[in-house]
């Protein structure tokens, strides 16, 4: 091979390539994707946040705001908006949960207790909360 | 100080994230599933009002939905900021979208004072 | 294995071309191969300036980590016929400035190790006299998966952020960092948490995950990171509401 071909290269003077990393980098591969889809559970519980307080800002302003914001829950299309909003509530859940025991470490009698079984604690500790919040609600 | 700030934004995250998922999809199961389409009744105002009027419930709910705010504005920052490349408004969307949980977090308080 | 299989390697010579290209290579592999087996085949035999880097071949220098059809993995631990029938893709690592060829420059992560004091720091040292330091198998124990890792950087390829942020100090930093942290003999986890608890030290990382789904050793980076996060935040929880507490 002959001399360098390449204008602006020399030997002391490398020319090393990075690459342009593509605006869309998550969608090449599926872990990326799923861990975007992941991420974005977040609107779903913003959403969620700030419509809860518009229901209780609708039971401030009395008892003819509050059905008028019932009757809206009962709309079709948006019973079937929060149908996908629970779905996506519960992927943030489950998602999160099983994310937590790689984060807490957590002893008993000086043995660090096996993943597994934080899991588990984090799953009994979700059943507890969702048992409280519908009793409050229904038999409350 | 800029560095000290961040573990304060992951800890309010962090707690959005765990309480959100332990207590919301329950919550939405009964408020938004459940009772509009009739399998539970909580049309009547008054049993609906005195359970949030409680001062306990006023506190957990300003608690609860503030950190659900901060867990979605800290998280959809990261989000917007690797997700679409978006370094050069790093300010503008961290303004955005602390600004937004911040206004809607004092605007929830006034509500359940008011309430 | 009857038929050659094909590899597609990404070529990079920089004095003579400015973007990277690919080259097609028909390999007659045996079927115990590793990928690192016909790399070296085509070295010896098809085009000798073929340029990567390998050396143990038993996957525990952590030299030969490449993306093999897009994934990060030791060229010396993947056999040919788990990723059959091919075109089989090969590529320098992600995330690092390629020299030439399959060679990354990795000079940027040698430096961010560095900067977390991977070794054992005290405020005072034993003399001579005292004896060694003395530690349990439980207390190695806290540590032990943290200091297996071999600096192959696989997990710098896998992590998104890395590449994203340029700044960000990684995966195998930071879990080595925590080996030190965490071994009993060792005083220096305040010097650390300041190199640590940058912007972008731990902070960056959004617990993807990907960089531990893919070290070969089991280190699991993204579990040091997130206790470290968890460590981090009591701390600054701690100098906020008593601020006279010592260390």
């Amino acid at each position: 091979m002959g001399g360098p071909v390449n204008p602006g290269y020399t030997r002391h003077h490398p020319r090393w390539h990075r690459r342009r990393i593509p605006i869309f980098w998550w969608l090449e591969k599926a872990s990326y994707t799923k861990f975007i889809a992941r991420e974005l559970t977040s609107l779903a519980v913003g959403y969620t946040a700030l419509v809860l307080m518009l229901q209780v800002w609708s039971l401030a302003r009395g008892p003819e705001s509050y059905d008028r914001f019932v009757s809206w829950l009962q709309l079709r299309p948006v019973v079937a908006l929060h149908i996908v909003m629970l779905g996506l509530l519960v992927y943030h859940s489950v998602t999160w949960l099983s994310l937590a025991p790689r984060a807490l470490v957590l002893r008993f009698a000086r043995r660090r207790l096996p993943g597994t079984v934080v899991l588990l604690m984090h799953y009994a500790a979700w059943l507890v909360a969702s048992a409280a919040v519908l009793w409050l609600l229904v038999a409350g | 100080m800029r560095r000290s700030r961040e573990p304060f934004l992951w800890a309010m995250f962090s707690g959005g994230g765990m309480l959100a998922a332990l207590f919301l999809p329950a919550a939405i199961l009964v408020l938004w599933v459940a009772a509009p389409l009739g399998w539970v009744d909580l049309t009547v105002y008054d049993t609906f009002a005195g359970l949030v009027r409680h001062p306990v419930a006023r506190f957990g709910l300003f608690g609860f939905v503030s950190l659900a705010l901060f867990h979605w504005a800290h998280r959809f920052r990261y989000t917007l900021y690797d997700g679409l490349q978006l370094y050069h408004l790093n300010d503008l969307i961290a303004a955005l979208t602390y600004g937004t949980a911040t206004v809607l977090c004092l605007a929830a308080g006034v509500i359940l004072i008011i309430l | 294995m009857t038929e050659p299989v094909t590899f597609q390697i990404q070529r990079y010579r920089p004095e003579v071309e400015d973007e990277p290209t690919w080259e097609s290579f028909g390999v007659p592999c045996r079927s115990e191969w590793m990928i690192l087996d016909a790399l070296n085949h085509i070295k010896d035999h098809v085009d000798g300036s073929l340029s990567y880097r390998w050396a143990c071949r038993m996957g525990v220098c952590g030299s030969c980590g490449m993306l093999v059809n897009g994934e990060p993995v030791l060229t010396c631990a993947t056999y040919v016929t788990s990723v059959l029938p091919g075109p089989v893709r090969v590529e320098p690592l992600r995330g690092f400035p390629v020299m030439r060829d399959l060679v990354s420059d990795i000079s940027d992560f040698v430096r961010k190790l560095e900067s977390v004091k991977p070794w054992i720091v005290r405020k005072s040292e034993k003399s001579l006299e005292e004896g060694e330091y003395l530690q349990t198998p439980r207390e190695m124990g806290e540590y032990e998966q943290y200091s297996m890792c071999i600096n192959c950087m696989l997990c710098y390829s896998a992590c998104p952020i890395y590449e994203l942020e340029p700044d960000f100090l990684g995966p195998a930093v930071i879990a080595l960092a925590q080996r030190y942290n965490l071994d009993s003999r060792d005083e220096g986890s305040e010097e650390r948490m300041d190199i640590l608890s940058r912007q972008d030290g731990i902070w960056c990382c959004t617990f993807v995950g990907e960089c531990s789904a893919v070290c070969p050793k089991n280190v699991d980076p993204a579990g040091a990171i997130q206790r470290l996060k968890v460590t981090s935040t009591v701390h600054a929880f701690k100098s906020l509401l008593m601020p006279w507490a010592g260390r």
